[in-house]
């Protein structure tokens, strides 16, 4: 077994020098009724060529979205990827260190986990930004969780622009944690009120821009509102690429950013790993969750980083830590402070343009469409449709004809019939003349 | 006067002179490295992209209007910043690893070519399920081999992490407890445990009662029996536990608390020493989680990304969080909402479907061993423990006696007397070219150094490890303790002032400018 | 004439009048280590004894502070929460947390007096 060192010879020797007769007496303590004596009942041990023949057959059965026009969104992206990001993050000290507990040997890890910080607060407009959580939706409950810790009130309302599945975890979260949520209706043609929503009760108002929808809206007054009661101001952002083009909610009166990071760095992955950002106030740090990394000296009086403000994690308090979180999501922080490191300011926020570009193109060309209607006024790379018929079929119809068309809305809200008609359609940097001009002709074939 | 001062005046000898040894502070291949805002050339770019013809934007005048202070670099920096900063880190591709209750193991690089190829790596969570049926396939295999390897008839898929499996396995359990009518108020956990198992059982709403052990380092079963009552939802144990003992009485135990009406919820971290010999069934365990990235080999990344499978009994299975991967009419399928047999489910964890890249790993890892490997990987983690156990247990002082599974447990009884602490020897070690063991865990233990070699290190790497640590030993007893007080004096960094750190958080870069403003 | 009186959990009180001071033990700030942040109560909160009132925090350990008698918050102190050094430097004189308004000064008996303190450190060697 090509990753076994030890040689039969090495087992034996070494059982001898540990004093045992057999394998067997180093298992003694297991309980005779709970000893396997044969193997499980699974495939013997494969060399490289067959589990890449076997696990390359798996991944040729599906559409890769390189191969096909592609104008999927809905809370994760396709976007171009530096070689230079992969490359990196695939160095061994970085792949295959574990989280910087001893920092005088893991200054490579804590140092990027320090530029990622600053990015992600750079990027959010937010003065503090953690070392990164699982997801956005993740991200999404955190921040609802700390919004409660931080006002003592125990009830937060959603907006309806809101990703669903985000929703659904906080909504998992509240259920078991013990908090109260006040999701509103989805409400993709506008017209939400969450003032009237306000209580004083109420710790946060959680909002999504651009929203579900795709539609990138001003919530300044929002946030006032809220403020006013005591209330903070959550705004989540699940392409977080928008910002390079659209106001930060920093400006606009944000007390916590929960993102999904996912669009820089980091490919599809049919959901996962993903990347969630949180970035706060600086007076808000003591009740953030996951990791932090902070700057320092050594010794010898030479700048460093090092793991910081632990005593609000599981492993010194145990019952009393602010989230149960333990590991973030390192490498794909790395890739996404790589490929944003490429980027620069110059190359963010040109590629920033040429979604929305891309999105303003598509977006002209299907609403020419015989009956198809767009939803937003205001969108970034991403918006819905509302098409004459019901979308799900239609998609389908579309994925025949070797053109994925984008997300039918009955997909997360299943049984609403009043959105079964809703398409969300995205393009990025990677959408072609190409792209678009076939999608827009599968279009109107398939509602003809 | 600062701490700062007060660590340099400690240590003033050594340090100095080495910082002083070149005029650039750079020694040989250990480059001085600066944060990439300060090697920022305004206007620079590492991606070339073109310029979109103009044209009416509809952002509906929120276009962002002020810069956003990101630093311009070209790709040859971009590439030498971070290959630099890769060569501060140890790691396990460069050496043992021996951290306790963390499994690190070589992680092959198959399994991260496997997890690119395409039909992998570019599908969205969202395509039509009719596009991806090789991947709902990858994850029903993986789904089939944890449950083989577990004997438990469900698993779900979508935690993130450990502590997020932790957080599902409690949160079906609760929900399986008021489905039934009975909710229950306490979760038993023994004080070894992993501070994961405290913090999730208070996030999902229980007290939490901690279990003493024994003084064979295993939990004390006639006071976790008497702890046991109507009240108690779950104990949560971890096995082989934190001391890298197998809890030998766990049949029992697992027999007590199902009397009592609770759930055994059982920590998978070191399921590494049970692969293929042990299934956690035949141990009376209802609900485990398992690190894909311990046991199955999928990389740390530095803290993450990680992914938390649950192996689920057949009454906690109704709950399994969303989505759900089942046996259709026509093949697999997903269900995404509360829907048929999916309709218990009690809520959702993540955005999407769960780790989808890690899970290629996990699988590509396992079809490498195959039942036959598995099981050689249990056996060789234990034999790799026991032997660093019987080579060392004369210099350092073990924790209790006997063998140990996968990972062995001494205290600090050894250095007593020598003024040499837990972390000056574990800091040393980093000296001789080593990454410490775990330190000061389990809590159980004064001084605790909790060594977990893995199965992938040969004899011959043991037998290095075996000398410097003997060697080590032998120097902290001899009595000189100032080279332990002063280590690492070789790393890219010496000790880190956490203190400072602490008081007066830096968290992030900010230009020079506006430092001297906050400062006005 | 002022009362001084310990706890098992280390925090130390001084009662002068019907306002009393607290804080933690010299031996709890040496037990702990550097001290990073302090957490301190909002003034007119009223604290009930035995229950936490404060919480103290080192790079490893976070604690809570009890209050050794009930009564009500009348002063925290700004500099140790700026500092927090000051707590390592002199716990039971500079390095105080709160300043209590009694509820009920027989709680006061049921404490350790100095010598009796040392004896329970000694005890925990």
């Amino acid at each position: 077994m090509r990753y076994l060192p030890l040689t039969d010879n090495d087992r034996a020797a070494m059982l001898r020098a540990v004093g045992a007769p057999a394998i067997d007496a180093l298992f003694a303590d297991v309980p005779e009724q709970a000893r396997l004596s044969g193997l499980v009942d699974l495939p013997r041990a494969m060399g490289e060529i067959e589990v890449e023949r076997r696990l390359g057959a798996m991944a040729a059965k599906n559409l890769a979205a390189g191969n096909v026009p592609f104008f999927l969104g809905a809370g994760a992206y396709r976007h171009h990827v530096p070689a230079a990001v992969d490359h990196l993050i695939q160095r061994g000290e970085f792949l295959t260190s574990y989280t910087p507990y001893q920092p005088e040997i893991a200054q490579g890890t804590l140092q990027y986990l320090f530029e990622f910080q600053t990015q992600v607060a750079l990027l959010t407009g937010m003065e503090v930004a953690n070392a990164s959580l699982y997801d956005g939706a993740t991200a999404c409950a955190e921040a609802v969780m700390m919004a409660n810790r931080l006002t003592g009130r125990r009830k937060a309302v959603l907006s309806g622009g809101l990703h669903p599945h985000y929703r659904e975890v906080a909504q998992t979260y509240a259920d078991f944690v013990g908090f109260e949520l006040d999701a509103a209706p989805p409400a993709p043609e506008g017209g939400e009120d969450l003032v009237a929503r306000l209580g004083p009760d109420t710790s946060c108002v959680v909002v999504q821009n651009p929203d579900f929808w795709g539609e990138v809206r001003d919530y300044s007054a929002l946030a006032r509102a809220c403020h006013e009661r005591g209330t903070l101001f959550v705004v989540v952002v699940t392409e977080i690429l928008s910002l390079g083009a659209v106001r930060p909610p920093g400006e606009m009166g944000a007390d916590i950013v929960a993102a999904e990071g996912q669009s820089l760095g980091n490919a599809l992955n049919f959901g996962g790993p993903y990347l969630g950002l949180f970035a706060s106030r600086d007076r808000f740090v003591r009740q953030m969750p996951g990791r932090l990394v902070g700057e320092t000296r050594d010794a010898d009086g030479r700048r460093g980083w090092v793991l910081t403000l632990s005593t609000r994690e599981q492993h010194i308090r145990r019952e009393r830590a602010t989230s149960n979180i333990c590991t973030n999501s390192g490498l794909c922080a790395l890739a996404f402070t790589i490929h944003l490191a490429l980027l620069g300011e110059a190359g963010l926020t040109r590629l920033a343009r040429l979604n929305h570009h891309a999105a303003v193109r598509l977006a002209e060309r299907l609403e020419r469409l015989d009956g198809v209607r767009l939803l937003a006024g205001n969108f970034f790379n991403e918006f819905t449709l509302r098409l004459p018929c019901p979308a799900a079929p239609v998609v389908e119809a579309l994925a025949q004809r070797g053109v994925l068309g984008g997300v039918p809305a009955s997909r997360v809200y299943p049984g609403h019939a009043d959105m079964a008609d809703l398409l969300l359609v995205a393009a990025t940097e990677l959408t072609t003349e190409d792209d678009v001009a076939r999608l827009a002709a599968a279009l109107a074939e398939a509602l003809r | 006067m600062s701490d700062w001062s007060q660590a340099l005046s400690s240590h003033a000898g050594g340090g100095a002179a080495l910082a002083a040894a070149t005029t650039s502070g750079n020694r040989g291949l250990q480059i001085e490295e600066s944060l990439i805002f300060e090697e920022d050339m305004p206007g620079r770019c590492g991606v070339d992209l073109p310029e979109p013809p103009p044209f009416r934007d509809r952002l509906g005048g929120l276009a962002r209007t002020g810069p956003i202070g990101l630093p311009g670099l070209s790709e040859p920096q971009v590439v030498r910043h971070y290959t630099r900063l890769s060569q501060k880190n140890y790691a396990i591709d460069s050496g043992l690893y021996p951290l306790g209750s963390c499994t690190m193991k070589h992680n092959p690089r198959l399994n991260e070519k496997l997890a690119r190829l395409p039909g992998f790596a570019d599908i969205h969570p969202l395509q039509p399920l009719s596009s991806v049926p090789g991947a709902l396939e990858l994850i029903g295999t993986l789904a089939h081999w944890l449950k083989t390897l577990t004997g438990m008839p469900a698993v779900a898929l979508s935690p993130a992490a450990g502590a997020h499996g932790e957080l599902c396995g409690m949160m079906a359990i609760r929900a399986q407890l008021e489905a039934r009518g009975d909710p229950r108020r306490r979760v038993l956990v023994p004080e070894s445990a992993h501070g994961t198992n405290p913090a999730t059982a208070a996030a999902c709403g229980y007290a939490v009662d901690p279990v003493p052990g024994n003084d064979r380092g295993r939990v004390d079963r006639a006071s976790l029996e008497a702890k046991l009552g109507p009240d108690v939802a779950a104990l949560m144990l971890t096995n082989p536990n934190t001391c890298g003992l197998f809890e030998n009485e766990i049949v029992e135990i697992a027999a007590a608390v199902h009397r009592a009406g609770a759930f055994f919820y059982c920590d998978g971290a070191n399921f590494n020493a049970l692969l293929g010999r042990v299934r956690p069934v035949d141990l009376g365990i209802d609900c485990m989680h398992i690190n894909l990235h311990k046991t199955f080999s999928t990389p740390h990344g530095g803290g993450g990304p990680g992914s938390g499978p649950v192996a689920l009994a057949a009454a906690l299975a109704p709950h399994a969080p969303l989505p759900w991967l089942v046996h259709g009419e026509n093949g697999l399928a997903l269900l995404e909402h509360r829907e048929g047999a999916a309709r218990e489910a009690f809520g959702r964890l993540k955005a999407f479907h769960g780790q989808m890249g890690m899970f290629v790993r996990a699988l590509a890892y396992m079809m490498s061993h195959g039942a036959d490997g598995l099981r050689q990987v249990a056996e060789d983690a234990v034999l790799n423990a026991n032997y660093l156990r019987a080579r060392l247990c004369e210099v350092l002082s073990p924790a209790y006696p006997g063998a140990c599974m996968h990972e062995v447990l001494f205290d600090d009884r050894f250095l007593k007397g020598t003024g040499v602490t837990t972390l000056d020897f574990a800091k040393a070690l980093i000296d001789e070219g080593y990454h410490p063991m775990t330190m000061y865990f389990p809590l159980v233990v004064h001084g605790a150094l909790l060594i977990e070699p893995t199965e992938t290190e040969s004899r011959a790497s043991l037998d290095a490890f075996i000398e410097v640590v003997r060697a080590l030993a032998a120097a902290a007893k001899a009595g000189d303790a100032e080279p332990f007080h002063a280590a690492p004096r070789l790393a890219p960094r010496r000790r880190l002032d956490e203190t400072a750190a602490a008081r007066k958080p830096v968290l992030r870069w900010r230009p020079p400018a506006a430092e001297t403003q906050a400062a006005e | 004439m002022s009362i001084l009186r310990f706890t098992k959990d280390h925090e130390w009180i001084r009662l002068d009048g019907d306002i009393a001071v607290v804080g933690i033990t010299d031996y709890a700030q040496s037990q702990l280590g550097d001290v990073v942040y302090v957490e301190l109560p909002e003034i007119g909160r009223r604290v009930e004894k035995g229950k936490e009132a404060a919480v103290v925090e080192s790079v490893k350990a976070a604690s809570e502070v009890y209050a050794p008698v009930s009564g009500e918050v009348v002063e925290t102190n700004a500099a140790i929460a700026a500092e927090p050094a000051k707590v390592n430097a002199d716990a039971e004189g500079e390095g105080w947390f709160i300043k209590l308004k009694l509820a009920d000064p027989k709680e006061l008996d049921g404490l350790l007096d100095e010598a009796a303190y040392k004896r329970f450190v000694e005890g925990q060697g």
